[in-house]
């Protein structure tokens, strides 16, 4: 039975790991909420400044994520990535249109597509397994679970991070998930109503 | 000299999003790539956008780039020598 050994929401303006709150803030721009985060429980990374907003979300849940959970047992190859949203891009799509006008920003240009968050996870933890980025309308837990539930049976990956990732404008939610085929952490069975449940707290 | 390599550190910071680095921690002869000051490819494309828009000077040959690119002080002095009269 494969596990959730830990799990992050990032929400407006609240942080919740493994059911314990440890941000809870009154209304604040989305730039200084995730810099405050980053100051908190990061920091020390200095390429972190230069992701787009969809990119520093997804990097920070899954920096606490991990923060008490080592990935040393683990080959590079084990780890799969796993995440989906609603508006892939677009929000660092538009910033980047607005540039190209005048001298199009390279820095802004490579993060126009949604799947680079796992390309930064990646980077900082030395993850080289499967990975992929869904866009849909809205979090499809059965489908996201099916699909981390088979990379783990199927022995594709000993452990997944997945979850959803959303941003656009100052809209942003983050729920990410540490499934293992071994357990440890929090511990609770990886299904569709427990992600359900843990998404809809 | 000294007033352009000041600027250079400032625009530099500014242009690469270097949010944990002040001027001074920038040497005149550090190396910016690599052990230096860490930049990356992403990084050098945003040097060359920071001539066009700062200097009005566009690099004739990308090759030249690590050798323009080396440090503040070799950026300075390749402005100095192709800036617009």
């Amino acid at each position: 039975m494969n596990s959730i050994n830990a799990y992050t929401i990032i929400r407006p303006y609240k942080v919740i790991r493994n059911g314990e709150v440890l941000t809870n803030e009154s209304a604040a721009p989305m730039q200084d909420f995730l810099r405050r985060l980053y100051d908190q429980f990061a920091g020390q990374y200095q390429k972190f400044h230069k992701m787009d907003h969809l990119s520093k979300l997804g990097w920070l849940a899954t920096e606490l994520l991990l923060q008490d959970m080592p990935m040393t047992g683990y080959a590079a190859e084990d780890t799969a990535l796993v995440f989906a949203n609603r508006s892939a891009s677009l929000d660092t799509d538009e910033k980047y249109y607005q540039t190209v006008s005048d001298i199009a920003s390279p820095a802004l240009f490579v993060y126009t597509l949604p799947n680079i968050v796992t390309g930064e996870i990646s980077i900082r933890h030395k993850f080289k397994g499967e990975n992929a980025f869904f866009v849909a309308d809205a979090f499809d837990i059965p489908m996201m679970t099916a699909y981390a539930q088979q990379l783990l049976d199927t022995n594709a990956a000993r452990a997944c991070i997945c979850g959803w990732i959303e941003q656009y404008h100052e809209d942003f939610e983050a729920v990410v998930f540490l499934v293992e085929k071994e357990t440890r952490g929090v511990a609770l069975p990886f299904s569709a109503e427990q992600v359900e449940k843990l998404y809809q707290s | 000299m000294e007033k352009l390599m000041a600027d250079l550190k400032a625009q530099i910071i500014e242009q690469l999003n270097l949010q944990e680095v002040k001027p001074e921690d920038i040497g005149d002869d550090q190396p910016l790539f690599k052990d230096g000051l860490g930049l990356d490819s992403i990084d050098a494309l945003e040097l060359i956008v920071l001539l066009q828009q700062h200097y009005r000077i566009r690099m004739a040959n990308p090759e030249d780039g690590p050798k323009i690119f080396h440090s503040v002080r070799t950026m300075a002095e390749f402005i100095t020598a192709n800036q617009p009269a």
